[in-house]
């Protein structure tokens, strides 16, 4: 009698723990500034996929896509012991103290679609194999300009730590023999504005009149490249690819200044490493290569070994959007 | 009976004394705690309330000597360029190998250089007026760090330094302890010494101090040296905050420190103002972001709010009692007969 | 020589030192363009001047509400909020309404412009406020707000009507719209501050606002004008750049204020009030554009780019000041004693 009441006790104090820490557990995500639609949907997908598993989710975003300003945020999200955060890093290395902070309060750090140090966050959540974006978008341009001929990156801040990355990819990609007839004459940094990516794209222009195409890793640089083109009737003599979002594409797409582009989903992005906070922090996976996870809608998943010494989990390979899907998808992001 | 007034003493009361521009602050930075305690359940956290100071109190070196430049009737929007050349500089030799102390003194000797500099072109191109030249200057520098550094980070740190920014002695951060300090420094300086009396005769009338004996060279390139040496503070602490350093770091800075210092009731035309307005500004603004954050106040949000309180804090002192004077034409000042100074004419 | 004979004579020479106060910077200009047309020998083409008028037209029209401004001895720090929510609310209107022609687009971001300096004026005018302070915490609030009313999202180009979109990039007469406004607007400013009452008396509020009180100029009427037309203007550039660029952000124009700024304090507009031509003001605009334009052009490394900017705008400026100060010991020589 009384050992089945004890445990009558001991399990309803397990439920109410449990109870209370289901209800109590916030999980954040921090991305790099606000007003910015890629980061709207992938903070979207975060909330929904957290809200799936029945918790509370955190969006924050500062209002200057600078480091400063994210480490005051992950300062005021550990004085609110949330369970995780998520962090999509303004700077590779400057947020690695206060994430340490944060790791040292029992937060499971980890990052997201822009990585920081592998020594500050257990794992990260990339959109797409580093390497391979950097191929593909050689791949695109090498195939657009017909296997010879000069050609451009068009940045956006020099600083940016997922750019650099693709960057160095593209360059290594370069090397390769079957390429030897292309040639990579500048990287310019638009710095993600409006105005100096389109000066830094009509300055590509006119220094290099043999130019034969631009390639664009960044949202903006991509479609100021794509104003200018059009602007000036250059489509067929000059080609543009890159990474961009499908809506601010739609036009240049259609109009055919740029024949095809990639990215991919960033709810998906999102939702993914909603699953990734709540099953670090259950306990599922540590962030070591090899852990094995279920991301609800979007399946299982397998942590890998990322390129920078850290470990990733991917989400997929890049989305190519061309003239035949684009009007599906310029009304979705 | 109208008379002139050429009075610089406020006439003593305790109606005056208590509806002055720090009293006003210290209403608001009350107000601010009231209303951050009731949103969030983790804001009286003692420990945490204290903590989160090293957030917003790198900035706050800068306000310190931002004071003096307005008060002076200058600007300098060059700063937030300097914290990243010396940061930059810093960080560079100390990865070529100069000892971590070193480095650090050299941040402070780059931080005063820039200052010297703009002080020096300002004193030699009088026709020049301080926000082109700190204008120029501030691209320059921070040309400088990208010319250096170009899309690198650089940093490694010895762990010791992580101390600055994070440590602290007991509660208290460290942080906190050597701004109490500079900041008790240029309060003295300021309010109780020659050398700020001048300054404060300086924004006052210019060419009346000029003529009135002040090397007013001097003091403006002391006071944009004192600019450049608290520059090279905060980027110690900022670098030792974020264990790197990058040509990119403490972007907009300017902006912040400006508003806490006109925030804090020194007026942008010079000759007046007290140490303390801004530093009490500086709180207000740093618990009101933390505050609000602490409830995961959305950026746009928030950006509403500062931009509100900003105005609506100088509007109330306004509304009240005449507030900022309008900016002094060149040459002497008239006093209407029977106002006393600071009231509107 | 009498005293009256003595009068024109000085009055002359006076004339004469004021024509030169930017011939330092015309000269410099001058030497600029030569240096860049000798890195790339694409800088003096028709093509590449005409790129860069057509982005320096913003820049323009937004310099010639900057120097009202600063002629009062004010300063306008919200205008880059201003574009972006009159640029984004232009946007959100035509995305609603398709059809809507364009002229209402601009008249749209023209109003939101106008309430916005409208506010500042009241507060500066009115109550006193510092402008540096009310602009600050306007340009906090309107950006704040310019978010919230996008929902973080952006309009894109394929959102926009092609009419809307020809306004920038469309030709009247042979000549760019941007630059066709920006032209008309410095003519009628010019108008306005050398042979309008109204515009030589914010000369006077300026110069000496207690002499302006006391001569009757109604201060505080003609000060709440000078914000509410730099709001007009920047509603209108709002537009013109949400046109031009395709594109409406939440962050867009972020930071603008100090390019604006710089163009006018290039161009000889005292920042302490009083003093600036509007012929200075187009020297000023014309060097800042000729940098953004020309540094991607000269094959220099991206990382040098910004410390050559500011060697450039330092140099212009010391370059103006000793060729003033050359003119002015030239014209004290010539004068009687």
């Amino acid at each position: 009698m009384k050992k089945s009441f004890v445990k009558a006790v001991m399990i309803l104090a397990v439920m109410t723990i449990a109870a209370t820490s289901l209800v109590a557990q916030s999980y954040a995500i921090v991305f790099k500034n606000t007003g910015n639609p890629y980061g709207e949907k992938q903070m979207a997908g975060f909330k929904a996929g957290i809200e799936e598993q029945k918790f509370e989710a955190i969006l924050r975003a500062p209002d200057q896509p600078t480091a400063e300003a994210q480490i005051a945020i992950i300062q005021q999200l550990i004085a609110q012991r949330v369970a995780s955060i998520c962090i999509v890093g303004n700077d590779f290395d400057a947020l690695t103290p206060v994430l340490g902070q944060a790791a040292s309060a029992g937060i499971k750090v980890f990052s997201l679609d822009s990585s920081v140090n592998p020594s500050a966050r257990l794992t990260h959540v990339n959109q797409a194999d580093s390497v391979k974006i950097g191929q593909t978008l050689v791949q695109a341009a090498y195939d657009m300009i017909g296997g010879k001929g000069q050609i451009a990156i068009l940045s956006a801040t020099s600083q940016a730590s997922n750019q650099n990355l693709w960057i160095s990819y593209m360059k290594q990609e370069l090397t390769l023999p079957k390429y030897k007839n292309v040639k990579l004459v500048k990287v310019a940094y638009g710095d993600d504005l409006r105005d100096k990516s389109v000066s830094e794209t009509e300055g590509l222009l006119k220094a290099y009149p043999n130019l034969k195409c631009i390639i664009a890793p960044t949202t903006v640089g991509v479609a100021a490249a794509g104003k200018v083109l059009t602007d000036k009737g250059l489509k067929g003599k000059v080609f543009l690819t890159g990474l961009g979002l499908p809506s601010e594409m739609a036009t240049y797409i259609e109009n055919g200044v740029c024949p095809y582009m990639f990215l991919w989903n960033p709810i998906d992005v999102g939702y993914l490493g909603a699953y990734v906070a709540t099953a670090l922090v259950k306990g599922t996976i540590s962030g070591a290569v090899g852990d094995k996870f279920s991301a609800g809608r979007l399946g299982n998943y397998t942590i890998t070994k990322a390129p920078d010494g850290g470990t990733e989990v991917l989400l997929g390979p890049p989305f190519k959007f061309d003239a035949k899907n684009i009007a599906d998808w310029k009304t979705v992001y | 009976m109208s008379e002139r007034s050429i009075s610089v003493d406020r006439p003593r009361s305790l109606r005056r004394f208590f509806f002055q521009w720090e009293w006003l602050l210290v209403l608001i930075f009350i107000a601010v705690n009231l209303i951050n305690s009731s949103l969030s359940r983790y804001y009286l956290n003692l420990r945490s309330l204290v903590g989160s100071t090293n957030s917003f109190l790198d900035m706050a070196f800068l306000v310190l000597p931002m004071t003096f430049v307005i008060i002076l009737g200058n600007i300098d929007i060059s700063v937030a360029s300097t914290v990243a050349l010396s940061a930059v500089v810093m960080a560079v030799s100390f990865n070529a190998g100069l000892p971590m102390p070193l480095a650090a003194i050299l941040c402070l000797v780059v931080g005063t250089a820039c200052g010297l500099l703009n002080g020096l072109i300002m004193i030699k191109f009088k026709e020049l007026s301080a926000v082109i030249v700190t204008l120029a200057t501030m691209i320059i520098y921070r040309g400088i760090a990208y010319v250096i550094l170009e899309d690198q980070a650089s940093g490694h740190f010895p762990k010791w330094y992580s101390f600055l920014a994070w440590g602290s002695i007991g509660p208290v951060p460290l942080i906190l302890i050597v701004f109490a300090a500079c900041a008790i420094a240029f309060g003295l300086l300021l309010h109780k010494t020659s050398f700020g009396r001048k300054v404060f005769a300086m924004g006052n009338n210019l060419t009346a101090a000029r003529y009135s004996g002040i090397r007013t060279d001097s003091v403006i390139v002391a006071v944009s040296a004192l600019t450049g040496l608290m520059a090279g503070f905060t980027s110690l602490f900022l670098s030792s905050r974020m264990g790197s350093t990058r040509p990119n770091v403490a972007l907009g800075y300017e902006l912040s420190v400006i508003a806490m210092v006109v925030l804090g009731g020194v007026s942008t035309a010079g000759g007046s103002g007290r140490i303390g307005g801004p530093i009490l500004a500086v709180f207000i603004i740093g618990y009101l972001n933390y505050g609000l954050g602490l409830v995961n106040t959305t950026a746009n949000v928030l950006l509403i709010i500062i931009g509100s309180l900003l105005i609506l804090s100088v509007l109330v002192l306004n509304v009240r009692f005449g507030g900022h004077r309008r900016p002094a034409p060149p040459g002497a000042r008239v006093i209407a007969p029977g106002k006393a100074p600071d009231e509107k004419a | 020589m009498s005293a009256e004979a003595k009068a024109p004579a000085r009055a002359r020479a006076n004339r004469s030192g004021e024509g030169f106060r930017e011939l330092g910077l015309l000269v410099f200009i001058a030497i600029l363009c030569i240096a860049f047309q000798l890195r790339n020998h694409s800088f003096l083409t028709l093509a590449n001047i005409k790129d860069l008028l057509d982005n320096t037209a913003i820049l323009g029209i937004l310099a010639v509400g900057m120097m009202l401004v600063l002629i009062t001895g004010g300063i306008d720090l919200s205008i880059g909020a201003t574009i972006a929510l009159a640029g984004m609310t232009s946007a959100l209107t035509g995305m609603a309404i398709p059809r809507i022609n364009p002229l209402l687009s601009i008249l749209e971001g023209m109003a939101v412009g106008l309430v916005i300096g409208s506010v500042i004026g009241i507060l500066v005018a009115r109550f006193k406020v510092l402008p540096i302070i009310a602009s600050l915490g306007l340009m906090n609030i309107v950006r704040g707000v310019t978010y919230i009313e996008s929902k973080g999202a952006w309009v894109s180009a394929y959102q926009m009507s092609d009419d809307f979109k020809s306004l920038s990039t469309g030709t009247t007469l042979g000549v760019n719209n941007l630059v066709l406004i920006a032209l008309v607007i410095f003519a009628l400013f010019w108008y306005f501050v050398n042979h309008t009452k109204t515009g030589r008396r914010i000369y006077a509020i300026g110069s000496n606002p207690d002499a302006a009180d006391v001569s009757g100029i109604p201060r505080r009427k003609l000060l709440w004008l000078v914000y509410a037309t730099m709001g007009v203007l920047a509603g209108l550039a709002g537009v013109l750049w949400v046109s031009k660029f395709a594109s409406a952000q939440g962050d867009t124009a972020l930071g603008y204020e100090l390019n604006v700024i710089a163009a006018c304090v290039l161009g000889g507009v005292s920042i302490s009030g009083g003093s600036g031509k509007v012929s200075g003001l187009v020297l000023g605009t014309i060097l800042l554009g000729m940098l953004n334009n020309a540094l991607p052009l000269i094959d220099v490394s991206p990382f040098w780019q910004q410390f050559i900017q500011g060697i450039v705008i330092l140099a212009a400026v010391l370059t103006n000041v000793a060729v003033k100060r050359n003119n002015q010991r030239l014209a004290l020589r010539k004068r009687a004693i």
